[in-house]
C-alpha cells in the first residue's frame, strides 16, 4: 500500500523525522492560510501518488503539478487551478488522476542531495539501510553504474539499530559535527517508524542538507506490508482507493486477488502460482492475458460470480479462460458459480473452462446440463490454445 | 526413505479446532497419516474426530504422544507465536500453512530459531506429502492442505513455492506413471523457513529420490541459488519451471514474495540460471511432467 506525500510528512513528524515546514490544503482558502506562516519562497504540490508531477499537465490546460510562489495570494491562485482538476503525468496514464488536495510548504535551499532508505531484505531476513551521496536521482541507475557509491547497513532483526551503525552510515555520507548529530536523530526516528508501522520500504529521495545547516527529508515513498495492516488501523485509514484501479478495489471487497493487465484474454484461476502460470501459457500460445485473478484456495460460488463480473467489466476482454485445479476445492462449486454468473451477465464472448481435480465429474456435468455456451478443455495447454483460437475466430 | 516425513511420522496440528485446520486434519486422518494430537489453547482434554486428543500446549502434546512434527493452521495474528511454541517444544519439523503472516513477524521468528533443532517449512505453503503405497497413495504422510489422491508413491522429488501449481505438476507426473518420493511446498512468502536449496540438498542425499522437479516463481533469488548449487553438486536429473514470465514489474502477484523489483527476480533470469545448471526447463506449465521425462532421458 502507498500513501500521499502529505501523509508521509505527517508520519515523519510523528516519528521525529524533520521535513520542510508546511501543511496540506483542500481548498484555495485553506492554501492561503497554510501559506501565511511560511517564508518568501513557497512550493505548491498536487497530491497524487504518481511521479512526474512537475512535468504533468492538468486536463484544464494548466501546466505543472508543482509550482513555486512568493506569497499566500499566489498560493491560493495556484491551488484553485489544481484542486478538483485531473493531472496527467507519464505515470498516470492518459486518464490522469483527480487532485483533491495540495501540499503548501516552504521551498528549501538545497546544499546537497542524498539518498536514504530502509527496506526489508528477503535474502538476509533483516532490515537494511541503504544510503548514498547520490540523491535526487534514480537510485537504480546509481546502483548499476556506480555501486561503490551505495552503502548497505544490515540491521539485526532482534537487536535493532545500534549507535555504531548510525555512525557508519553518517560517515559514509560524509556527515560530521552538528550535521551528523541531526542525521543520527533522523535515522533513529526513521528506523522506529519502519519497524513500528510494519513498512516493507521507506525511501527518502532526496534527503537534503541546507546552507543553514539543517538535514531534511524532502520527498518520501512508503510501502507497507499488506499482511500487517490489520494491526495498524491508523495506516489503513491513509489508503486512498481513488489512486487504484477501480477493478482491483472492487475485487478486494470479495477477497479476490486481481491485477489488471493490457491483454484481451481474461483468466480466472485458483492459486497465485497457477494464476501466474496460466497468464504465461496464454502468452506462450500467442495470446495476451487481460488480468491476474486468483480466487483463492477455498473459493465460494459467490466469489466466482463476483470474479466474473469484475473481469467482464474490462472492455478489452474478448474471451475468458477459467482454469481450476480443485485440490481440495470442489470443482462442482466452481461450476455452479460459473453457471450462476453467466445467468446474470449476458455473456457474449467465448468462455473456455478447464476443470481438474476434486469432484471434477460432477462439475463437468453441472456445466454440460446448463445452457451456458462454453468450450471445454482438458489440460492447461489445451485450454490456452482454445482460448487464443476462440478470440481469433 | 523419502525426505522430512514418512508413513510412521507422528504429527500434531496447532489450530485443529478451527474450521480450516479441522477440515484438513480430517483429510489427513482419512489419508492414513499418523495424526496423534491437536493443540488449541483452552480446549485441552477434548478430542478431535472422536479419537485424536487435544492439548492446551504443544509441550504437553509432544510429551504425551511423541509427535515430532507440527502443522500450524493458526490465524495470522497468532501464527508467529504458534511457530515459536512448537520450536520451544522441540519438534523436528514445523510446517506453517497460514497465509498472511506479517513479514516482521517471520523475520523475528527466523532470527529466534537460530540454533534450534527445528526446521520450519512455510509459511503460506501447501505443506509436505510423502505418498503411501495404498490406493490413491493412501497410507502416506500428508501434512497441510494438498489433495492426497493426486499423488503416487515413487521416485521423483517435487519442490515448489506454490500450492495449486504444485498439484498441477504432481498430477502430470502421476498421469505419466511417475510417482513421487516426497512433495514439498516451501511457501510463497518473502521470508520463509526452508529454501529450494535446502530441499534440493535433501533430495540429492535421499536414495529413494532419483529425479527432481523444482518449481519457482518470480521474486527473490532462491531459485538461482538452488540452480547454481545443483550445477556442481547434483547428478540426479532435474526439471524446472518458473511462473510469472508475463507478470508486470513492481506488482505483487498474489503471493507476497512474488514481485519483480529493481530488475531483480525476473522469470528470464531464473530460467537462464536453471538452463545454465543443466536443468530441463519446461516451456509452459503443461510441460512440467514431460520436461522431467526429457531430463531423465
Amino acid at each position: 500500500m502507498n500513501i500521499h506525500e502529505y501523509q508521509a510528512k505527517e508520519l515523519f513528524e510523528k516519528f521525529g523525522v524533520p521535513t520542510p515546514k508546511g501543511q496540506v490544503a483542500d481548498t484555495p482558502e485553506a492554501a492561503r492560510e497554510a501559506a501565511q506562516g511560511l517564508g518568501s519562497e513557497i512550493v505548491v504540490k498536487a497530491q497524487v501518488h504518481a511521479g512526474g508531477r512537475g512535468k504533468g499537465t492538468f486536463k484544464n490546460g494548466f501546466q505543472g503539478g508543482v509550482h513555486l510562489v512568493k506569497n499566500a495570494d499566489e498560493a491560493a491562485t495556484i491551488a484553485e487551478k489544481m484542486i478538483g482538476q485531473t493531472l496527467v503525468t507519464h505515470q498516470t496514464g492518459e486518464e490522469g488522476k483527480l487532485v483533491s488536495k495540495v501540499m503548501i510548504a516552504d521551498a528549501v535551499d538545497i546544499e546537497k542531495e542524498y539518498y536514504l532508505a530502509i527496506l526489508m531484505d528477503r535474502e538476509s531476513r533483516s532490515p537494511v539501510i541503504v544510503a548514498s551521496t547520490e540523491g535526487g536521482v534514480n537510485i537504480e541507475e546509481v546502483a548499476e553504474k556506480t555501486p561503490e557509491l551505495i552503502h548497505n547497513e544490515k540491521i539485526h532483526p532482534l537487536l535493532g539499530l545500534q549507535p555504531y551503525e548510525i555512525r557508519n552510515v553518517a560517515s559514509k555520507l560524509g556527515f560530521s559535527g552538528d550535521t551528523a548529530k541531526q542525521f543520527a536523530k533522523l535515522l533513529k526516528g526513521l528506523f522506529k517508524l519502519f519497524m513500528e508501522c510494519d513498512c516493507s520500504m521507506v525511501e527518502i529521495n532526496p534527503l537534503v542538507t541546507t546552507p543553514d545547516g539543517q538535514v531534511l527529508a524532502l520527498d518520501a515513498k512508503f510501502d507497507f506490508d499488506d499482511n500487517a495492516l490489520y494491526r495498524h488501523p491508523d495506516i489503513q485509514e491513509l489508503h486512498d482507493p481513488t489512486e487504484e484501479d477501480p477493478r482491483e478495489v472492487e475485487a478486494a471487497k470479495y477477497d479476490l486477488n486481481y491485477i489488471g493487465l493490457d491483454g484481451n484474454i481474461a483468466c480466472l484461476v485458483n492459486g497465485a502460482g497457477l494464476a501466474m502460470a496460466t497468464m504465461d501459457i496464454i502468452k506462450h500460445c500467442g495470446g495476451e492475458p487481460a488480468n491476474f485473478l486468483d480466487v483463492g484456495g477455498g473459493a465460494t460460488q459467490e466469489q466466482v460470480r463476483n470474479a466474473f463480473k469484475i473481469i467482464l467489466g474490462d472492455p478489452n476482454v474478448k474471451g475468458i479462460l477459467v482454469n481450476i485445479f480443485g485440490g481440495i476445492m470442489d470443482c462442482d462449486v466452481i461450476a455452479k458459480g460459473i453457471v450462476a454468473a453467466c445467468g446474470e451477465v449476458n455473456l457474449n464472448i467465448p468462455l473456455v473452462v478447464r476443470l481438474e481435480g476434486n469432484n471434477v465429474a460432477a462439475g463437468k456435468e453441472t456445466l454440460a446440463n446448463s445452457d451456458v455456451d462454453l468450450i471445454a478443455a482438458d489440460t492447461l495447454a489445451d485450454a490456452a490454445e482454445k482460448a487464443v483460437a476462440a478470440i481469433a475466430a | 526413505m523419502a525426505i522430512l516425513v514418512d508413513e510412521n511420522t507422528k504429527v500434531l496440528i496447532q489450530g485443529i479446532t478451527g474450521s480450516f485446520g479441522g477440515r484438513h486434519a480430517q483429510l489427513s486422518l482419512d489419508y492414513g497419516t499418523q495424526l496423534v494430537a491437536g493443540v488449541t489453547p483452552g480446549k485441552g482434554g477434548q478430542t478431535f474426530g472422536g479419537s485424536v486428543p487435544i492439548f492446551d500446549t504443544v509441550e504437553e502434546a509432544v510429551a504425551e504422544t511423541g509427535a515430532t512434527v507440527s502443522a500450524i493452521f493458526v490465524p495470522p495474528p497468532f501464527a508467529a507465536d504458534a511457530i515459536l511454541e512448537s520450536v520451544d517444544a522441540g519438534v523436528d519439523l514445523a510446517v506453517a500453512i497460514t497465509e498472511g503472516i506479517p513479514v516482521m513477524d517471520m523475520m523475528r521468528v527466523r532470527a529466534a530459531m537460530l540454533g534450534s533443532k527445528t526446521r520450519l517449512i512455510g509459511p503460506n505453503c501447501p505443506g509436505v506429502v510423502t505418498p503411501g503405497l495404498g490406493k490413491d497413495s493412501h497410507g502416506g504422510c500428508r501434512i497441510g492442505i494438498a489433495p492426497g489422491y493426486i499423488h503416487k508413491r515413487g521416485k521423483v522429488g517435487v519442490v515448489s513455492r506454490s500450492g495449486t501449481l504444485t498439484y498441477e505438476a504432481v498430477y502430470q507426473l502421476t498421469n505419466l506413471g511417475l510417482g513421487q518420493s516426497t512433495c514439498v511446498g516451501i511457501g510463497g512468502d518473502p521470508i520463509n523457513g526452508t529454501s529450494h536449496l535446502d530441499i534440493m540438498k535433501m533430495f540429492n542425499e535421499d536414495p529413494e529420490t532419483e529425479a527432481i522437479i523444482m518449481i519457482g516463481e518470480i521474486g527473490g533469488t532462491a531459485e538461482e541459488e538452488a540452480a547454481a548449487w545443483a550445477k556442481d553438486n547434483c547428478d540426479k536429473p532435474i526439471a524446472g519451471f518458473i511462473a510469472g514470465a508475463t507478470a508486470p514489474p513492481g506488482r505483487r502477484m498474489g503471493h507476497a514474495g512474488a514481485i519483480v523489483s529493481g530488475g531483480m527476480g525476473t522469470a528470464e533470469a531464473k530460467m537462464e540460471a536453471m538452463r545454465d545448471a543443466g536443468i530441463e526447463v519446461a516451456q509452459n506449465p503443461s510441460d512440467m511432467g514431460a520436461a522431467l521425462v526429457r531430463a531423465m532421458g
